[in-house]
């Protein structure tokens, strides 16, 4: 697979690291009780499609981003600084 | 008797190069441009194995890749290859060659027995016996039937080959060299496009290799002179493509001819891909088509035309359709004497007037009821109303020709049937993926000539501007009219007719699935190995899954077919691997100081990627020694020792603070400069993350030391945050771990030492007292002082960009020589801070909480800070959780060992205990074991008795709990 | 126990070759409703039905498979079986699998080549033999097999491992567990569809359910590709695609589908005669009865529902392979393939009850599926015959997050952040 640093640009998957999934909103710092960190933390949708998610290019500009990827493909649909 | 000889026709191989080779001990002579099964076949041997269950002689079936049966054992010593396919192993000079799989010898086989066994001996025989009398039978039974195991053995010596890989990029990439392949290339390299044309063979032009023809050689020879002149195309011979990965990364093996490795594997990433990868001719399927001698028929015409190697004297040809005509003809034209066994009624009025012409006698509606012989076929007998036998040398049969669509199947799609040709087709190409020649069922050379040359004009752009292709100037090409006959066999039950020749699945075997319930096409290939071999059912698959289709009673195209999966051919391991093995398997991190170690006595200790100084020469020959006097240096006087490998990183910008405050459980905001604070972080789920020192330089920038263990995991962590969460926070971290070096100095006389060292600088007690921080300039390089300690004494980390790290401590060193300063490694280090209680990696995983290492109290109660939610589970505040403890032995001379599991003194010695020990040491202060642990209601139970319990060794130890400080717990000492 | 095969109905069907044998399981059209539905015909879900129909008397069961039976990750691991767990919730459940391993093949009258040839986990440092022997002391004192040996005892018993000077990460010992092995993974699934068809089950092949019918909070059958199916009561075996049915019931879960690359080579004669793990980094071989080295390594590492595996996975495995086992060097490659599975948080499965009444979830199995699979299927069976938890699989609960109840065997926390 090569994925798209917005950054650096196509690269291959062995210089990344996935960092999970990115649709799950973080509650900002301080706020959100027990349930809503844990939703966060531990539940997903886990489509097979379409997946926004993480990546950072660990061996390259070290820039974390968001990628949008079908997980049924492996097909990537872009990328997002 | 021999079957084969070699005649005096010009071929492709080079009688001017004779070389000689050994094939089980004897030598013979080939010539260059051989392959090692041409070679053997020229000099008429036929029998070259046994086959996998039933130990049936077999001799060679095909003439290249989807070779099942001649696979040797190749080379010798530390070069022995197992399974190497003679029929694409080019003759070398010198090369060894060796049967398989059989014993006592090729010649006679014992295990042959087997055949004797077959009635019962049937597909999904294992799975019905071997269960008893007893439990665990399987256990008695399964040595026996290892050793039936296997074809080839491997050899434990070290291998001394080279492998390599490379990663390349290119624009166009073309799988196979035969006329759509070639045609192909030179179109794309005349649009000046970067070109990688790959060949599995060790000469460039497939099927035209076979053909025998002037006029084809003619041509094929001026595309690859076309191709060598244009400045951006790479022509690899003697290369596989293994498998098409996702978003066009093409994996090939190459084994190159003028390289000093073996083997390179090439990761090559082309922006198109076009697939002009042929065609695999199927066997018929009928009684002992397995008897050496029996073979393809396309792999005749080869021997003859490629290898000048022909049957002796007559050859039977049985076939369903008309390219096997070609073999029948050139074999007749080279003074073979040739029958054809004719499954289909009608031919056309061209092939019966040249067949004529040459004297080719024809049986019309017959096929091959039994082929006589053992070791070498000595005739056949035709099946139908002729029912004639007749003597011949080889028997060449042409079930049908099926398209090479692995490398389309990779990606996932799935074949389709193509009634016309009755094969399977590639049921469609991924985007920037195209087919041309017989891999589309083109099978026709000019056409496939034509769709080369289309398919590189679809795959670039402009395309109209490149100059029009030459066709060779041949006759158009032959019909194929295909009749397809699956099962072939007299018999629908026939016990020695074999779809899969290497795995011994016989028709019989099908039959038996079917019956079984075993209808899916992966049930078939499962419950009778069908396709498991090393060819992967080349040969076997479509045989197979036809005959299954017809049991069932369903049109070919609705009974599925089988996923191809990487790779197409069998790939050597090593050659993945390439030089990523052995010293180079990871990278070895080394501290700055590192040569200095090596030169002064240290012995070394991996420490994940670290090599990190265990314990030096001076103090010791083992670890155990040696620690013991590297923690009473530190204990009575000073030493000195590497913690280069700790994590560093610089924390620049106006909200420094603020971060640091977030992602600590304790409060940063307010740490004044020049003071450093432990901290401690936690994952979201408010599990411990880290802990580590982190010293305020500046107003806005801070420098943060993290565990070795958890640098990298840190920094992607904080990065994390600082760029995906937290980006109105005016913050930016920086790894110093491989910039900066640092050193322990600890002892009581610590301060000395540093003084002698840096005598303009003030670090007395005032000046840089416990938790302080000093930076200066020492002979022009800038450096840290922090006061903190990990062993409990008063104690000092210094330090320095890299560069200098070396020069600091040997100036350190002797600065400080007359107090006896001496180094210390990583055991001493890792002991001394036991014995203050200090948690390090053995102690924590990610099980622990901030709780159970008795840091609770750590966390600030009115701040927010990441994990305080998650923190506060159900769970992770039970009281009964297993928590930081000291441990000493209350038995002299007893050890206290890591993994020990605790339990209560009236505890029963069983199940999971009360709590377990994550590190030990000997205590040079306290003259006895001492240990951490976690235990259960972790220090409520201080002072209560308990039992190490260590089955492992039959160790039953008694010990008390105890304060995990064993030392200093005032901590008088770190602030002295 | 299943019946009809041994040496005496071979030779039987030898000597009179027209009687032909029966089918393994029979294939059955689909009733408008059962008893019990279980969703996946692979080896848990087999084994559910199995012990439901033998254990609790169940008569009327369906297996709903959208494939062929065996066609998700039971026919796709690497065959390993062990039950080398330290955790509380794990220790117990695991040597029940382990114990029902042992007498598989009796049970199921089918051979299921259940080997316990023994497993040796190589550690790489002194501080990874403290670890092992934490586990191995803990699966003494639970009654579970364990040997701790030293460099010296390891060479003898596995000499072809790189003990040079050359190895990057030398061999320190090794914790031995001789009952752990190899299991001839599709005969399992196999042999249990054989033996719950002869005790009634409809093992239903080719029928994809595409939603969970309930009235209200209940269940009450599901709609199919051969049409709608009545059952009060339902359980979802789907691991790989858990989170993709369980959506069909309106859940969430915390379930990530992932890939797993497994690798065999070209069969030779044996030379390794015992599961072979590594502590430097994930990596497991053994060599099959046929002669082939089955071997794995680490998830590519993100999710995805492809059955490709990414290259430079495959790399980091041969590197293993040849760093660990020198003379693979040479041997050659024949297939790589993958499987999806679902992974959890924690590394730990899911066998529960759900917010829905009659549904019931068994998934999230991770590396683990395989060598659970007799364990998983009776306490599975259990808890749908009983609407209650067995008690080996308290711990496997939807809801131990929240908790913070994490069965963190290995003490890796949360996988996603982990390279």
């Amino acid at each position: 697979m090569r994925i798209p640093c917005p950054h650096c640009g196509e690269r291959d998957v062995a210089e990344f690291r996935y960092g999970g999934d990115a649709s799950n909103v973080r509650p900002s710092h301080g706020s959100g009780d027990l349930k809503q960190w844990h939703d966060y933390k531990f539940i997903f949708d886990n489509p097979q499609g379409p997946h926004l998610e993480y990546w950072q290019h660990v061996y390259g500009c070290r820039q974390w981003f968001k990628l949008n990827r079908n997980t049924a493909t492996n097909e990537i649909v872009g990328g997002e600084r | 008797m021999t079957a084969f000889k070699r005649i005096d026709k010009p071929s492709h191989i080079n009688r001017t190069k004779q070389i000689s080779f050994q094939f089980d001990g004897k030598m013979f002579n080939g010539f260059v441009g051989d392959t090692l099964a041409s070679a053997l076949l020229a000099n008429g041997k036929t029998l070259l194995g046994r086959s996998f269950k039933y130990h049936r002689p077999r001799g060679i079936i095909g003439a290249g890749i989807e070779e099942s049966n001649a696979l040797l054992t190749t080379g010798s010593d530390g070069r022995t290859e197992p399974n190497t396919i003679s029929t694409t192993a080019e003759l070398k000079s010198g090369i060894t060659a060796k049967s398989q799989n059989a014993w006592p010898s090729l010649n006679f086989d014992l295990m042959a027995v087997n055949q004797l066994l077959s009635p019962i001996f049937g597909a999904g025989f294992y799975y019905k016996t071997f269960m008893g009398p007893l439990k665990k039978s399987w256990m008695m039974y399964e040595p026996i039937i290892r050793k039936a195991a296997g074809l080839g053995a491997a050899v434990p010596d070290v291998d001394s080959a080279r492998y390599e890989m490379r990663y390349m990029f290119c624009d166009v990439l073309i799988i196979g060299s035969g006329p759509a392949g070639l045609a192909a290339a030179v179109t794309a390299a005349r649009s000046g496009a970067r070109v990688v044309l790959v060949e599995q063979d060790f000469e460039f032009g497939g099927s035209i290799l076979s053909s025998g023809s002037e006029e084809l050689e003619r041509w094929r020879k001026a595309q690859i002179a076309e191709l060598e002149k244009s400045p951006e195309v790479r022509l690899l011979k003697r290369t596989t493509a293994q498998g098409i990965y996702d978003q066009n990364l093409a994996v090939l093996s190459l084994t190159p001819e003028n390289h000093p490795a073996l083997k390179i594997t090439e990761q090559l990433r082309a922006r198109t891909i076009i697939m002009a990868t042929g065609a695999i001719e199927r066997p018929l399927v009928f009684a002992n088509n397995d008897r050496p001698g029996v073979m393809l028929a396309s792999a005749l015409r080869t021997y003859l035309n490629r290898f000048s190697v022909v049957p002796k004297k007559r050859a039977v040809i049985v076939t369903n359709n008309d390219s096997a005509y070609s073999t029948a003809f050139d074999l007749a034209e080279n003074d073979v004497a040739v029958t054809v066994a004719e499954h289909r009624g009608t031919l056309s009025g061209n092939l019966l007037a040249r067949a004529a012409q040459l004297g080719i006698a024809i049986f019309p509606n017959c096929g091959i009821a039994d082929v006589i012989g053992e070791k070498q076929m000595r005739g056949v007998r035709l099946s139908g109303r002729h029912a004639v036998t007749i003597e011949c040398d080889v028997l060449g049969m042409s079930g049908g020709w099926s398209p090479a669509v692995h490398l389309t199947s990779h990606g996932g799609i799935k074949p389709k049937y193509n009634e016309q040709i009755a094969a399977f087709i590639p049921g469609g190409f991924a985007k920037s993926h195209f087919g041309a020649g017989a891999i589309n069922g083109t099978f026709g050379l000019l056409a496939a000539i034509r769709e080369g040359d289309a398919a590189a004009r679809a795959a670039l752009p402009d395309s109209k501007k490149i100059k029009e292709f030459d066709l060779p100037a041949v006759r158009e090409d032959r019909k194929y009219s295909i009749q397809p006959i699956w099962n072939a066999a007299e018999k629908s039950n026939e016990k020695y007719a074999f779809v899969d020749f290497q795995n011994d699945v016989t028709v019989k075997d099908i039959k038996g699935a079917h019956q079984e319930g075993y209808f899916s096409v992966e049930h078939l290939k499962r419950y009778t190995t069908l396709g498991m071999g090393t060819d992967q059912g080349k040969t076997s698959n479509v045989n197979a899954l036809a005959m299954m289709a017809d049991l069932r009673g369903l049109p070919l195209s609705q009974a599925g077919t089988t996923t191809f999966r990487p790779p197409y051919s069998p790939m050597t391991v090593g050659a993945i691997a390439a030089r990523s093995v052995g010293l180079r398997f990871k990278p070895k991190r080394l501290s700055p100081l590192h040569d200095w170690h090596v030169a002064h006595g240290a012995t070394f200790i991996e420490a994940g990627l670290w090599m990190r100084a265990w314990f030096y020469d001076w103090a010791g020959k083992t670890p155990e020694e040696a620690y013991i006097k590297e923690m009473e240096l530190v204990r009575q006087n000073v030493g000195i020792s590497d913690v280069s490998s700790l994590g560093k990183i610089d924390v620049q910008g106006s909200d420094a603070a603020e971060f640091l405050n977030r992602i600590y459980v304790n409060g940063f905001a307010k740490l004044p400069v020049g003071r450093a604070r432990y901290g401690v972080m936690l994952n979201d789920d408010g599990v411990v993350l880290d802990d580590g020192t982190t010293s305020r330089i500046t107003d806005t920038k801070f420098y943060m030391t993290t565990t070795t263990a958890q640098a990298g995991e840190v920094m992607s962590w904080l990065e994390y945050l600082l760029q995906m969460h937290w980006t109105d926070l005016n913050v930016h971290v920086t790894s110093l771990t491989d910039e900066w070096g640092g050193m322990a100095v600890s002892g009581p006389n610590s301060r000395r030492a540093l003084q002698l060292a840096f005598p303009e600088i003030d670090i007395t007690n005032e000046a840089l007292p416990y938790m302080g921080v000093i930076e200066f300039k020492f002979e022009g390089v800038e450096v840290r002082v922090l006061r903190l300690s990990f062993s409990g004494e008063l104690a000092y980390e210094v330090h320095c960009s890299a560069d200098y790290t070396t020069a600091l401590w040997e100036h350190i060193l002797k600065a400080a020589e007359l107090l006896g300063i001496k180094p210390y490694g990583l055991e001493a280090l890792a002991s001394l801070r036991i014995e203050k209680g200090h948690v390090a990696g053995a102690d924590l995983d990610h099980r622990n909480t901030l709780d159970d290492l008795g840091l609770g109290k750590m966390a600030g109660k009115d701040k927010a800070y990441i994990g305080k939610e998650l923190r506060f589970r159900e769970d992770c505040q039970a009281p009964e959780r297993w928590s930081l403890v000291g441990i000493e032995s209350m038995e002299e001379g007893a050890k206290l060992r890591g993994g020990a599991i605790l339990f209560a003194a009236t505890d029963e010695i069983k199940g999971h205990g009360r709590g377990y020990i994550t590190s030990v040491t000997w205590s040079t202060e306290l003259n006895k074991y001492i240990a951490l642990a976690l235990y259960n209601g972790g220090l409520k139970h201080e002072g209560e008795d308990i039992i190490c319990a260590f089955p492992l060794k039959n160790e039953n130890v008694k010990a008390r709990i105890v304060s995990p400080h064993f030392i200093d717990k005032q901590g008088e000492r770190l602030h002295a | 126990m299943a019946k009809g095969y041994s040496i005496f109905s071979l030779a039987k069907h030898a000597l009179r070759p027209s009687e032909p044998w029966p089918e393994a399981w029979e294939k059955p059209v689909p009733k408008s409703s059962y008893d019990v539905i279980i969703i996946g015909g692979g080896g848990h879900g087999l084994a559910t039905a199995y012990y439901l129909a033998k254990d609790h008397g169940v008569k009327n069961i369906a297996v709903l498979e959208k494939s062929y039976i065996g066609s998700g990750n039971v026919g796709r691991n690497t065959t390993l079986i062990r039950s080398n767990y330290m955790i509380g919730g794990n220790t117990a459940f695991f040597e029940k699998s382990m114990q029902l391993w042992e007498g598989l093949s009796h049970e199921l009258n089918f051979n299921c080549m259940v080997s316990h040839r023994g497993q040796m986990t190589l550690a790489v440092s002194p501080g990874q033999v403290d670890a092992f022997a934490r586990r191995g002391n803990t699966m003494r004192l639970n009654g579970i097999d364990a040997e701790l040996l030293d460099r010296n005892e390891v060479m003898k018993e596995l000499p072809y491992l790189d003990f040079s000077k050359e190895a990057r990460f030398p061999i320190h010992g090794a914790i031995h567990q001789p009952r752990a092995g190899t299991v001839r993974h599709d005969a399992v699934a196999w042999g249990y569809a054989r033996a719950a068809s002869q005790l009634g089950v409809h093992i239903i092949e080719n029928c994809e359910v595409s939603a969970i019918l309930r009235d209200g909070d209940k269940v009450v059958g599901v709609e199919t590709s051969r049409g709608k199916i009545l059952s009060n009561k339902i359980g979802i075996a789907v691991a790989g695609h858990t989170s993709h049915v369980a959506a069909m019931a309106g859940l969430r879960l915390p379930v990530e589908s992932h890939i797993l690359q497994a690798f065999v080579t070209e069969p030779v004669k044996p030379i390794v005669h015992h599961v072979v793990s590594w502590g430097a980094e994930l990596f497991y071989l053994s060599q099959s009865d046929k002669g082939g080295m089955v071997f794995g390594g680490h998830i590519d590492g993100f999710n995805t529902y492809t059955q490709r595996g990414q290259f430079h996975r495959i790399q980091n495995v041969m590197e293993c392979a040849t760093t660990l086992l020198p003379f693979m060097s040479r041997m050659r490659l024949l297939r790589h393939w993958g499987g999806i599975q679902d992974m959890t948080p924690d590394g730990s499965p899911f066998i529960c009850k759900t917010p829905i009444d009659g549904l019931y979830l068994n998934g999230g199995w991770c590396y683990q599926g395989f060598k659970a699979t007799p364990a998983s299927g009776t306490t599975f069976a259990y808890m749908i015959a009983n609407d209650q938890e067995h008690e080996l699989t308290g711990g496997f609960s939807l809801d131990r997050f929240e908790k913070g109840k994490e069965l963190d065997e290995y003490g890796i926390g949360n996988w996603i952040y982990k390279q």
